[in-house]
Parts: structure tokens; C-alpha cells; sequence
């Protein structure tokens, strides 16, 4: 049924053009379904894992490498799922509203719901082979929904830097997958979870740095956080789901499942803690300084992903309980203020907070929610956003290590968090109302059901904190904690030293949002650091590989033909050669005892056959010298038995005579264009690779350990391939996977040829007077450049 | 317009008629035989491209395409999808992908008919060569005839 659960998205996803074109306008809302079953699936299994229970289902998959297609359902995947699919819900209603009239919508749909039943697979599986799968295909569906107003140049280069950034991220998680997997002795999630801390592991620093570029590339961590608010180059619905409930939080998923098992080490302290740390803070004062609405969203989003971080980090008891509500808090405001974003973009045409001011009356609905999630946001009682804070505060207070710096930190972070909570829940809707591009309405019930209904969620939970605590959250910290966690969540603490902090950061806030514009004329300076910043990096790093692949497609791939073999030929001969020579002993058996007469004949001709070719004086010659060779060795072959091969060669060459010939016309005359020199050269080069694959030949004939193979496949090839030519069974049975390889290949080489052939444009000449003059043409250039054409 | 090659040479082109349906029938032979005596896909597909490049090369690019019917890379892509999709059944039994299923099939008059995904996978090989070979000589007689 797991398993259901996450295919099923794909399947829908490829069904999903077609439907639209069927269904027309209803597309979203009869695609939410799906979303909404699954979430009503899981939501049936909350009384089981709140209990503390857990439930998996495993099929084999790669049984003989150990990789199987499980999934494993816990508190914490439950949590995801919900927040994937719930949100989810929304998301494809809104989605298909507001996108709506979009020529490519079907294919949107396809991308969204590629990314959900990816998003699924990642937190369910309990395979970590599987859940690398799950892990790139969000990567790469997300770069779809990034990129998807390809037309855009810049949206093009944004959607190719998140994906640059997190592939690498996913190439080094990769690597720390396969060591973990060794170090634990199991790739199952549950398996390793079971077993013991691998903190003491001699493979542990390593793994760890690997492990957490992966998470911290994926989760936006500074210094990888450029790419996330650049991704906001996607359409609306795509940033509130990426930045809700998903994408990004895959690696704080990652660092929550790993933590019983990673976590609790010095360097794990430290570094998750300080990147967190910083992350919150380089996030949050972009946001303050940033006046796009979404963009004001994408770096509390970064902030809000650095404080997750930070509390996993930390990794006790309290923080674990305290990042599971933070997130929970996080994924219901931020999805809400995305999609209000959106109605703002789609319903009254603004994208900047300075355009937009006294909407109230025209939008009251979309007030309503704004400032419920937005307070919410800033922590304000008594929304859930408040307990969130509280426990993060109290979290950090009663932390092992740091505690006055990173509560410092917080305090500040939240500071310009309730200035941003402040910008959202007021700017648009209070003051003097601003003329905005579109008369301005609320929308309808497709667009606004989301945001409504995770603000109102945001107020239940804040108001009844115990219905979240007691179904999912206690129950997601126990497996980010490892064992059972206990605490309880309260929407009043009593008068604390948190509550204090709270109420400082607050009026704080709320007297620097009076100052906003002041604010960011004084910190302009942070702009002029950017130049400086992650991003120049890697702008730089992307510059360099550009002009490096540049450099070297000049050397190496120049279009010489000649130059293309000596350079393969060459580098055969120097790497073979190096290792020939550093064998102990080389034993060249050379036996000419039992040579019969016809082979003796047969090699004489050959190598008359080769003297006349590298002598002769016209194309035609020399391919049909080079043909006559290739029969002499099928005769040498059939010599040996292996008529198959021998049948094979002779058609090979039938055939490139063939092709030679209908190419040798396109051929300039055959005329002695290069030196002597580089003939010696050519020879020189010819003669050693010649000379080399002869002595390895040798080599492999004397060794006898080569047998083993070949009588396996002769003892079974009637008995379980049922046929008597070993050739072909290998072929089609023993080998069948080799030989489906090479046919593809075969198809590229034709399907390359082809476009090459048709996709030319006059580039070459077609009538043989044009030909001739380019000819000569290229004849005199290279005379005067001194490039052989 | 005639090709330079299109020597029009009578005894070619009434060799290459008669010649014809044997080579095919021949490839066709090589293909079935296969897998108890020399033969098999690839040797039978590469003698099946020459048949037809010897019309090719008796009598025009046209005549040789318009025997062929379809467009040679369209013989690929089935090649292809019979080949890739001979690894499937085994999946069905519950067995790893790629081993090989026989079948056994009892006519009324001709006697018993084995078939197997080896078959399928040879005849997609065959299609997948010959697919191939003609699309590279086709689009190079194609460029010697505009």
C-alpha cells in the first residue's frame, strides 16, 4: 500500500498531459485527489506510530546487491508525508488555477506530481540506495518546475544552478551513502538505525562531512543558500511547495533520520550547530534587506532551514521535540504566505512590497489569512508559530555547548523575523490604499482554500497544542531523538526567561519594521559584499569549467582525424606499456611447432596485403587492399573453428567496403600531403601500438587462468542456453545484457550519422565543381597556416 | 539524375533481382538457425542490409528505399523496443531480469515449435542491424543523390 502510495504519483504524473487535455480547467482539483487519498491513507495509520509502532514493507529489488524497494513509515516519515501530501493538495488546486491558460500546463501537472511521488519515495524508503534514487529525482523534477518558463535566459540559468549545486550535493551524499552502508553492514535504514553509533567508526569523519554536503547543499545552508531564492524564478504554486514542505526540508529530513545514528559527536556539534547558526542569521537579514515579496519569503525560508539545523545539531531531547514543531510550524505558515504571494502576483498584479499597501478592504479573505500566518511567523500568541519559538528558545537555553552565543543569535535572528512577520501581516494591508495593476479582489475558492486553511490550522494548533503533540510530533521527535521522547507542548509556559526574550524580540522587531526603509539604506553595504559572497564563487567556478572545457575540446577533440588517433593510439601504448613493463616476468611462449601450411600461407598474404596498403597510390586501392585484409583474417578464424566469428568478419568488411565506397567520393584526391617527418611519426606510432597488442595477445595465451570461462559456457550452453552454437547463446542468453548495450550503441552511431548528414547546412559543398573549389580553397588556407586539413 | 555509381550495368541489376529475395530468405535462414549452428541476429542482419544495398547500388537510393517500405530507423526503434522488451517476462515469473523463457508450443500438422525470449532478442538484434547498416548507407547514397 506504501508502495501504491508513491507510485501511483507516477503514474498520475505520466497520465497527466493526457488528462488535461480532457478535463480542461478541473485538471487540479481532480489531480488533488490523489494527494488527498494519500494523505487520508497515512492519516489512518497515526493511532499505530503514535503508540510508537512502526510499519514496513519490503520487495526485493537487487536481491544479489542487497538493494531492496522498502519503505519504512515512523513519526518522522509520517510527519513528511503528511505536510507532502496535505500540502500537496492544495498545491494542485492552486496550481491549476492559477497557471491556468498556460500552453503547457499538462506538462506542469507531469513535473508537480513527478516531484510529489519523489518527495514520497524520499522520506519513506528504508532503503538508503532507494532513497538516493528518490533523493536525485527530486533534484531533477524540481530543476523541471525551476526551469519551467524555459524561454526566460535567466530562469534558464537559475534553474541550472540549483541544480548544479545540490547534483553536487547529491554526488557527495552518494559516496557517504556507500560508507555508511559498509560502516553499518546493512543499507537498511531500520537496520542501522537499530544498531549502534557510528560516531567511534573509522570511516565516521569522512562519512559525516560527505553525508551533511549532500543535506546542507540540499537544505540551502550557507554557503550553498544562493541558489534557493534565485529558484524562485519557478512559477508561484512550485515556490510554495518547494519551500513549504519539501525540497528543501529533504535535508533536514536527512540530518532528523541520521541523527540516533550520526549525531551526538563533538564535530557533529559543532558544525551542524554553527552552519545552522549562521545560516539563520545570513538568511534572515537578507530577507529584512529584500523587498520582492517572494523573495523576503525564500530568505526566511533560508533562516527558518538554518534554525532546523541548528536545533538537530544541538540533538537533545528538547531541540529534537523543538525542530519537529518548528518544522510543522514552518510548513503551514510558509506554505499559506507563498500562496498568498501569488494571489498578490495574480490578483492584484505586485511583486514588491513597496508597490502594494491598504488591500484590506478589496481582499479581506486574503488579509485574514495573511495575517494569521504571517503572526504566525513572527511567533506572536497564540499561534503554533509561538510554541515553536518557545521550545526553540528553550531549546537553545538548556543546550550542552554555546548556549549564550547561539541564544544571542536566536534573539537576533528573531528580531528580523518578527520585522519580516511584520512586513507580511501589515504592508500590503493596512495604510493608504495604493492603485495596484489589477483591481485587486480576493480570489476564488481554488486559490484561496490553501492559505485559509493551513492559517486556521496554524491557529488550531497554537490554541490546542496538544492535538499535534499527541498524534504526530511526540512521535517524530522519538525517531529523530532515538529513543521515546516525552515532553508535551504548552501554549503558555508561565513567565520565563524565554516568554522575556520573546517579548524583546517583538518590540524590537516591530520598532525596526517603523524604520524599514532606513534600515535598508543604512545596510547597503551588505550589497556590496555579495560581490564577495557564495554566489561570485560560483559563478567564477561555473566561468572556469566553461573556458577549461573550452580549452581542452580545442586540444583534444580539434576534428583532425589524424590527431584523434594518435592521441587514442598514444595513450594506449604509454598506459599498456607502463603496466607490460612492470610485470615480474614477461613469458612469451612462441611456439611454431604444428603450423600447417595454409595458415603460413594465409599470413604471408596478410602482411604482403598490408605493404601494398600503406603503399597505394589512390583511395580505391587502399580500401580494397584494406578489405582483401579483413578476409584473410576470417580465413584465419575459420582456421580456428570459430566460423561464426569468421562469417561475422566477412560481412563486417562487405559492408565498410560498401560504406567506404559511397563516402570515398566526398573524399578530396588522394594526393601525399603530409611530411616525412610526420610520417615517421605516424609510423613510429603505428609500429608500437602493432607491436604492443601482439605481445599482449601473447601474454594472454600463456596465462592459463583464462580457461575457467569458456568451458563454463561450453558445459552449459545446451544444457541451459538449449543451443548448440556457444557463439550465439552467449550472445543472446549468457551475455544478452553486453550485446542489448551494443545494439544501442549501434542505433546512436546510425541515428548520429543521420542528423549529422541532415542537420548540415551548406556547410558542405554538394556539387563537385563547389567541392573542387573548396577543396582548393582549404588546400591554400592550410598552406598558409601550416594546418594539415 | 544518376548516381556516379549507378553504373546501370544490365547483369548487375538482373543479377541483384534474382539474388534478392534469396540473400533475405538466406538472412532470415541465418537468423533461425542460430542458435544450434553458425548464424544468429547480427550475422543475418548485416546480410540482409548488404541485399539490400546491392539494389542500392544495381539500381537506385529510391528503388532501395521504396523496397524497404519503412524508414530504416523506424526498424531500429522496433529492434530496439524487442530486444529491450525480451528482458521483461522473466520478471513476471519472479525470476531476475534478462533469463531466458522458453515456450513449447504444440501445432496440429508441423510438430512442436519452441519459441523464447533468445528468439526475440535475436530478431530484435537482427532489426536493430539492419535498422542500422541502412540508415548510415541510405543517408550517405541520399547525400551522393540531390
Amino acid at each position: 500500500m506504501v508502495m501504491i502510495a508513491v507510485l501511483s504519483c507516477f503514474v498520475l504524473a505520466a497520465l497527466a498531459p493526457r488528462l488535461h487535455s480532457l478535463t480542461g480547467r478541473q485538471t487540479g482539483w481532480l489531480l488533488a485527489l490523489l494527494p488527498a487519498a494519500i494523505f487520508l491513507y497515512f492519516a489512518s495509520l497515526i493511532p499505530l506510530i503514535s503508540s510508537g509502532e512502526t510499519v514496513r514493507h519490503a520487495y526485493q529489488w537487487l536481491p544479489s546487491m542487497a538493494i531492496q524497494f522498502s519503505f519504512l513509515v515512523d513519526g518522522l516519515s509520517l510527519l513528511f508525508v503528511l505536510l507532502i501530501s496535505g500540502i500537496g493538495f492544495f498545491i494542485l488546486a492552486y496550481a491549476g488555477r492559477y497557471q491556468e491558460g498556460h500552453p503547457a500546463l499538462g506538462r506542469f501537472f507531469l513535473f508537480l506530481l513527478g516531484f510529489m511521488g519523489s518527495m514520497l519515495g524520499l522520506v519513506l524508503s528504508d532503503n538508503l540506495i532507494s532513497l538516493f534514487v528518490f533523493w536525485e529525482l527530486t533534484t531533477i523534477s524540481s530543476f523541471m518546475l525551476i526551469g519551467f518558463n524555459h524561454e526566460d535566459d535567466d530562469t534558464r540559468k537559475k534553474a541550472h544552478q540549483g541544480l548544479m549545486v545540490t547534483v553536487f550535493g547529491g554526488l557527495a551524499l552518494m559516496t557517504g551513502f556507500i560508507m555508511l552502508g559498509m560502516a553499518a553492514g546493512s543499507f537498511e535504514l531500520s537496520e542501522i538505525l537499530a544498531g549502534p553509533s557510528l560516531t567511534e567508526h573509522s570511516l565516521y569523519l569522512p562519512m559525516l562531512g560527505l553525508i551533511l554536503l549532500g543535506a546542507f547543499t540540499k537544505s540551502a545552508q550557507t554557503p550553498f543558500h544562493f541558489w534557493l531564492p534565485n529558484a524562485m524564478a519557478a512559477p508561484t504554486p512550485v515556490s510554495a511547495y518547494l519551500h513549504s514542505a519539501t525540497m528543501v526540508k529533504a535535508g533536514i529530513y536527512l540530518l532528523a533520520r541520521l541523527h540516533p545514528t550520526l549525531g551526538g559527536s563533538a564535530s557533529w556539534l559543532t558544525i551542524l550547530t554553527l552552519i545552522g547558526a549562521l545560516t539563520m542569521l545570513t538568511g534572515i537579514i537578507l530577507a529584512s534587506r529584500s523587498t520582492g515579496i517572494k523573495r523576503v519569503l525564500a530568505y526566511s525560508t533560508v533562516m527558518a532551514l538554518g534554525t532546523l539545523t541548528m536545533l538537530l545539531g544541538l540533538g537533545t531531547e528538547k531541540a529534537a521535540l523543538a525542530a519537529v514543531t518548528f518544522l510543522l510550524a514552518h510548513a503551514l505558515y510558509k506554505g499559506a504566505l507563498f500562496m498568498i504571494a501569488g494571489i498578490l502576483d495574480h490578483e492584484a498584479g505586485v511583486k514588491d512590497f513597496r508597490d502594494v499597501s491598504g488591500l484590506r478592504r478589496l481582499m479581506p479573505k486574503t488579509t485574514l489569512a495573511a495575517m494569521l500566518a504571517a503572526l504566525s511567523l513572527a511567533g506572536v500568541i497564540p499561534l503554533f508559530g509561538f510554541i515553536g519559538k518557545e521550545l526553540l528558545l528553550e531549546a537553545v537555553l538548556s543546550g550542552s555547548r554555546w548556549q549564550l552565543g547561539l541564544t544571542i543569535a536566536t534573539v537576533t535572528a528573531n528580531i528580523f523575523v518578527v520585522l519580516v512577520g511584520a512586513l507580511l501581516a501589515l504592508k500590503p494591508w493596512f495604510g493608504k490604499t495604493i492603485t495596484t495593476p489589477k483591481a485587486a479582489h480576493d480570489p476564488g475558492p481554488a486559490l484561496l482554500a490553501g492559505p485559509l486553511t493551513l492559517a486556521a490550522l496554524g491557529l488550531l494548533f497554537g490554541l490546542m497544542p496538544a492535538i499535534p503533540a499527541d498524534y504526530l510530533l511526540r512521535a517524530a521527535a522519538s525517531a529523530v531523538y532515538g529513543e521515546p521522547v516525552s515532553g508535551t507542548l504548552a501554549l503558555w509556559h508561565g513567565i520565563n526567561l524565554p516568554l522575556m526574550l520573546s517579548v524583546l524580540s517583538l518590540s524590537l522587531g516591530l520598532l525596526l519594521y517603523r524604520f524599514w526603509t532606513g534600515w535598508r539604506e543604512h545596510t547597503i553595504f551588505i550589497e556590496r559584499l555579495s560581490q564577495f559572497g557564495p554566489e561570485a564563487g560560483y559563478n567564477k567556478l561555473m566561468q572556469g569549467l566553461v573556458s577549461f572545457s573550452t580549452w581542452q575540446t580545442k586540444t583534444l577533440q580539434n576534428g583532425n582525424l589524424r590527431h584523434y588517433l594518435i592521441t587514442t593510439l598514444a595513450t594506449v601504448v604509454l598506459l599498456v606499456g607502463w603496466a607490460v613493463l612492470r610485470l615480474d616476468k614477461i613469458a612469451l611462449n612462441i611456439d611454431f611447432s604444428g603450423l600447417q601450411l595454409q595458415e603460413v600461407t594465409v599470413v604471408g598474404l596478410l602482411l604482403i596485403t598490408v605493404l601494398a596498403a600503406v603503399t597505394a597510390k589512390s583511395f580505391l586501392v587502399s580500401v580494397a587492399l584494406i578489405g582483401a585484409l579483413g578476409f584473410g583474417v576470417a580465413l584465419i578464424y575459420v582456421f580456428f573453428s570459430a566460423v561464426d566469428v569468421g562469417i561475422t568478419q566477412v560481412l563486417v568488411e562487405t559492408i565498410t567496403v560498401l560504406l567506404l565506397v559511397l563516402v570515398l567520393y566526398r573524399l578530396p584526391e588522394f594526393r601525399q600531403l603530409s611530411s616525412r617527418a610526420n610520417r615517421a611519426r605516424d609510423a613510429t606510432i603505428a609500429l608500437l601500438s602493432g607491436g604492443l597488442i601482439t605481445v599482449l595477445i601473447l601474454l594472454v595465451t600463456n596465462a592459463s587462468s583464462m580457461n575457467s570461462i569458456s568451458s563454463y559456457f561450453l558445459e552449459k550452453s545446451v544444457s541451459e542456453g538449449y543451443g548448440r552454437n556457444v557463439v550465439n547463446v552467449i550472445l543472446v542468453d549468457f551475455r544478452a545484457l553486453d550485446t542489448l548495450g551494443e545494439i544501442f550503441v549501434l542505433a546512436l552511431v546510425a541515428i548520429g550519422v543521420y542528423s549529422m548528414m541532415h542537420l548540415r547546412t551548406g556547410v558542405l559543398p554538394v556539387t563537385n565543381a563547389d567541392k573542387r573549389h573548396a577543396v582548393q580553397k582549404q588546400r591554400e588556407k592550410s598552406a598558409k597556416t601550416g594546418v594539415k586539413p | 539524375m544518376t548516381s556516379r555509381f549507378n553504373m546501370r550495368s544490365l547483369i548487375l541489376s538482373t543479377g541483384a533481382t534474382l539474388l534478392l529475395p534469396l540473400l533475405i530468405l538466406f538472412s532470415l535462414f541465418l537468423l533461425l538457425r542460430g542458435h544450434n549452428e553458425p548464424g544468429g541476429g547480427f550475422i543475418g542482419g548485416l546480410v540482409a542490409a548488404a541485399a539490400i544495398s546491392l539494389k542500392l547500388f544495381a539500381e537506385d537510393y529510391r528503388a532501395a528505399r521504396t523496397m524497404l517500405r519503412v524508414h530504416p530507423l523506424q526498424l531500429v526503434g522496433v529492434g530496439l523496443v524487442l530486444a529491450a522488451g525480451a528482458s521483461l517476462p522473466a520478471l513476471f515469473v519472479g525470476e531476475s531480469f534478462f533469463t531466458a523463457q522458453w515456450w513449447t508450443l504444440n501445432l496440429p500438422i508441423l510438430g512442436s515449435l519452441k519459441l523464447s525470449t533468445p528468439l526475440i532478442f535475436d530478431i530484435g538484434v537482427y532489426l536493430g542491424v539492419v535498422g542500422s547498416v541502412l540508415t548510415v548507407v541510405f543517408t550517405l547514397a541520399e547525400a551522393e543523390h540531390s
